[in-house]
């Protein structure tokens, strides 16, 4: 038999670190005979953030806002990435569990790894960014003559192409990984519901016609090709229902 | 210390759905069984409620009810000359944790594999001759006859919608042709269609093909279960997969089984409770009970006359190798049993553009849709391909969720005005024609314990080592084609096909299908349990689910899961209780 004295086992869960405090709630015991048990909230609660949630300093906000502007653009077609708030929705998302990997494996040691091995950085997602983002900028002055935020849409675009193809490298960490969580997480914040503070007043979703979360579509599954013409409605509900 | 528990007569790792099929059947039995689940309590008003339950962010992309990877994931290499690496956030696959296991956020496909799906070595070698050294195919042990009743009352318990094609002997218009013979109708009719299941059973027949519609655990009407539980009709909202149904229209664990069992009195569940290890008898020849953790940190000593792994196959497999029962897997000389045989599944898909025409994929369901069988299985002659198995041919509308489900034509770049403008001309058009392919078992896709990276509780990780096959490759190269031709006879301006090339890849999700590990077999030397799942080495030690699959099928694997469920708690109810020991003798 394995034994794992109460020390050992205290010992262990304070290696873990973190990723054990994120188990809040403690063993229970169910059934003989007491029925279906409920409380209310009892899953876990998605963090949205809030206003005051903040990871970014102001220059590290200003290039996320100028990268996502430049991947989801503003243009004759419609609304971006700017217009979604999508710099917010990638705020409160450093500042909460998902920046700091709380539910990522982030045990070593760590090793480059094949493509097919997937995120392999020791840096969780806020740290990536954080040290990516000082980098980016300091080639960006010594290449093209300013930050990011200050270059041309033209000199934005050459530099996000060069980060994508792997072109530009950075010393602390891999340039590409940051590239495709960026482009990962500005996709997110233009499609997410707005309650996480991106896809503000549902532009990404009114944008490419998803109806958002109504839940009950029995009356269109005869569409038969046709358009269904409906208002998006998020999680919060939609403006019509609090307005006059 | 550890502390020792009073005794139960079973002990079940794991409460998803075969966890709870042991359960129900065990304690309507008389026993008094125990549950031990390690992630926390689930249900339908308090953890999927249809006012938050269509979360995309929140259930997909940030993992809201999958396994904790922080706490345990596994590692990855596709060869044995490479260094596995820890899947550090998923990817592929998407393990389940928590009450309902991945029976939560599953899509509800639920078919019966093929009679030659159980036979599969025996049945390909008769009619093509010896299969290649490398090829660890196996027979299950047990037959698709000996499963039947156990498919037919499993879809009866879930409510599964859809059309017979062969029942009793006699075929039916409009079901499947090539499946095995049912003993009764679907419990309910077929769900409804949309606008791209008709203009893919139209081109599927213009090719001579025999479409049906996917059997669907998303309910076409209300319907009330053989255990008095009520199921409502489906809404066709679009998230099942990844998500939980918050309208009682999915069959899951807690739709069909949990609430019956948590009345009876003889029925407990610890949840947050995490097994460590199953003990043995000092002679190795019994199991004794397992040893647990709870997440305040105690460690339990739970004796039991019977252990039940209910776990998911990466886990029983894991489970199995940390407890030192079986011999482990050794690819060098093909001896061992333990982590054996693990597959997974190929899949590939044709997307279809069309110009005019709306899809509007957000009107769908996890198990809408119309498929073929023609090519699955051995449906079709094999004869000069070198390859066997198969797999369906589907098109599913099953959500348009905006971050995951947005396909733009393969000229587009990956960001920028051009790929906005792409992906909102084509984001209410297209649809798509996947192939859902089976993964036969080779010598060198196997699972054992990784040499560096631990779990939290300092246990080590299990590795997993797996690539694609030549068989996998010739069978993607024969399907994809297919796919293709009838994507282009739907009508659509324009259609891309991605084809499943190269190494397999951990990080695109493609299925949560993973299997093999634990296999059943007729020999203790090819395979880690009998036909009943019982341990060749612990009798009293039983393993559920689709571990037991010698390779995969070309289906979702959930059909066949809850039919070996039955069956074996069956075997264990009619044959084991009345005479403890092993049902098959070596």
């Amino acid at each position: 038999m394995t034994h794992y004295t109460r020390r050992q086992t205290l010992r262990l869960m304070l290696m873990a670190g973190t990723a054990l405090a994120a188990s809040r709630v403690l063993a229970a015991e169910y059934g003989r005979g007491a029925g279906m048990p409920w409380s209310p909230m009892s899953g876990e609660v998605p963090y949205y953030g809030t206003g005051a949630d903040r990871f970014f300093s102001r220059d590290e906000r200003l290039a996320v806002a100028a990268i996502c502007a430049r991947l989801i653009p503003s243009d004759e077609d419609g609304p971006g990435a700017t217009e979604a708030d999508v710099v917010t929705f990638i705020d409160r998302q450093m500042a909460g569990f998902y920046g700091r990997a709380q539910h990522w494996y982030m045990q070593g040691p760590f090793a480059e790894g094949t493509s097919t091995q997937g995120y392999q950085s020791e840096h969780p997602p806020a740290m990536l960014y954080r040290l990516a983002l000082a980098e980016l900028d300091d080639y960006c002055r010594s290449q093209r003559g300013g930050a990011f935020a200050e270059l041309s849409e033209e000199d934005q675009d050459a530099v996000l192409t060069g980060l994508d193809e792997g072109e530009i490298a950075f010393e602390r960490v891999s340039a590409k990984t940051f590239f495709d969580l960026v482009l990962e997480n500005t996709v997110e914040g233009f499609f997410a519901d707005p309650l996480y503070g991106g896809n503000r007043d549902m532009v990404g979703w009114r944008y490419v016609g998803f109806p958002g979360t109504r839940y009950d579509y029995r009356d269109f599954v005869g569409h038969n090709g046709a358009a269904i013409p409906l208002e998006p409605v998020s999680l919060q509900g939609r403006p019509g229902w609090s307005q006059p | 210390m550890t502390k020792h528990l009073p005794r139960v007569d079973v002990v079940l790792v794991g409460f998803g759905w075969t966890g709870a099929i042991f359960a129900e059947k065990l304690t309507a039995a008389g026993l008094d069984v125990l549950a031990l689940e390690r992630g926390p309590w689930r249900d339908t008003p308090s953890d999927f409620a249809t006012t938050f339950a269509q979360d995309e962010l929140r259930y997909y992309w940030r993992h809201g009810m999958f396994q904790e990877a922080s706490q345990d994931t596994l590692t990855f290499r596709n060869n044995s000359a490479q260094t596995a690496l820890p899947m550090r956030r998923w990817g592929s696959f998407l393990p389940g944790n928590g009450v309902g296991g991945a029976g939560v956020h599953w899509n509800g496909q639920t078919y019966r594999f093929l009679p030659s799906d159980f036979v599969a070595r025996s049945h390909n070698e008769e009619r093509y001759g010896p299969l290649p050294a490398d090829m660890t195919v196996q027979d299950y042990g047990v037959t698709y006859e000996e499963l039947e009743p156990h498919f037919d009352y499993f879809e009866k318990i879930c409510g599964i919608c859809g059309q017979a094609g062969n029942v009793n002997g006699e075929t039916i218009e409009g079901g499947n042709p090539f499946e095995g013979m049912r003993s009764d109708q679907y419990p309910n009719p077929p769900m409804r269609m949309t606008f791209s299941q008709d203009r893919f059973a139209a081109s599927a027949r213009a090719l001579g093909l025999n479409p049906f519609p996917v059997p669907s655990a998303n309910m076409s009407r209300a319907y009330v279960n053989p255990l008095g539980l009520q199921m409502a009709p489906c809404t066709y909202c679009g998230f099942c997969e990844k998500h939980g149904c918050g309208n009682y229209s999915k069959a899951s664990p807690q739709t069909t089984i949990i609430p019956v069992l948590m009345r009876r009195p003889n029925f407990g569940l610890r949840t947050n409770s995490e097994v460590l290890s199953v003990e043995k008898t000092p002679d190795g020849k019994h199991a004794t009970g397992v040893t647990y953790v709870d997440t305040s940190g105690e460690v339990w000593f739970q004796p039991a006359d019977i252990v039940i792994l209910c776990a998911y196959p990466l886990q029983n497999t894991r489970l199995l190798l940390l407890s030192e029962i079986g011999a482990p897997y050794d690819p060098r000389t093909g001896e061992g049993v333990v982590g054996k045989n693990y597959c997974y599944q190929v899949m590939s898909s044709a997307t279809v553009f069309f110009e005019d025409e709306y899809t509007n994929g957000f009107v769908g369901a996890g198990a809408l849709g119309m498929v073929v069988d023609d090519y699955n299985g051995d449906n079709f002659d094999h004869s000069g391909l070198g390859f066997i198995g198969g797999g369906y041919i589907a098109c599913g509308t099953t959500n348009a969720r905006p971050i995951e489900s947005h396909p733009v034509p393969e000229d587009v770049p990956r960001w920028g005005s051009a790929w906005k403008k792409a992906v909102r001309e084509n984001f209410l058009k297209t649809t798509s024609v996947g192939v859902h392919g089976a993964s036969m078992a080779h010598r060198s896709n196997y699972l054992d314990l990784d040499p560096t990276y631990k779990d939290v509780w300092g246990r080590p990780l299990l590795r997993m080592t797996y690539d694609f096959t030549l068989n996998d490759r010739r069978l993607t190269e024969h399907l994809t084609p297919v796919a293709e031709e009838i994507a282009r006879g739907m009508g659509g301006a324009h259609v891309k096909v991605n084809a499943r090339r190269g190494s397999y890849d951990s990080k695109p999700y493609q299925t949560t299908h993973n299997t093999g590990g634990t296999i059943m077999g007729t020999d203790p030397a090819s395979s880690v349990v009998n036909r009943y799942g019982q341990s060749w080495d612990l009798p009293n030690l039983f393993v559920t689910g689709a571990g037991l699959f010698p390779q995969n099928a070309g289906y979702n694997p959930t059909g066949t899961v809850g039919a070996l469920a039955y069956w074996s708690v069956d075997a264990i109810i009619n044959q084991y209780l009345p005479d403890p020991g092993p049902l098959v003798r070596p």
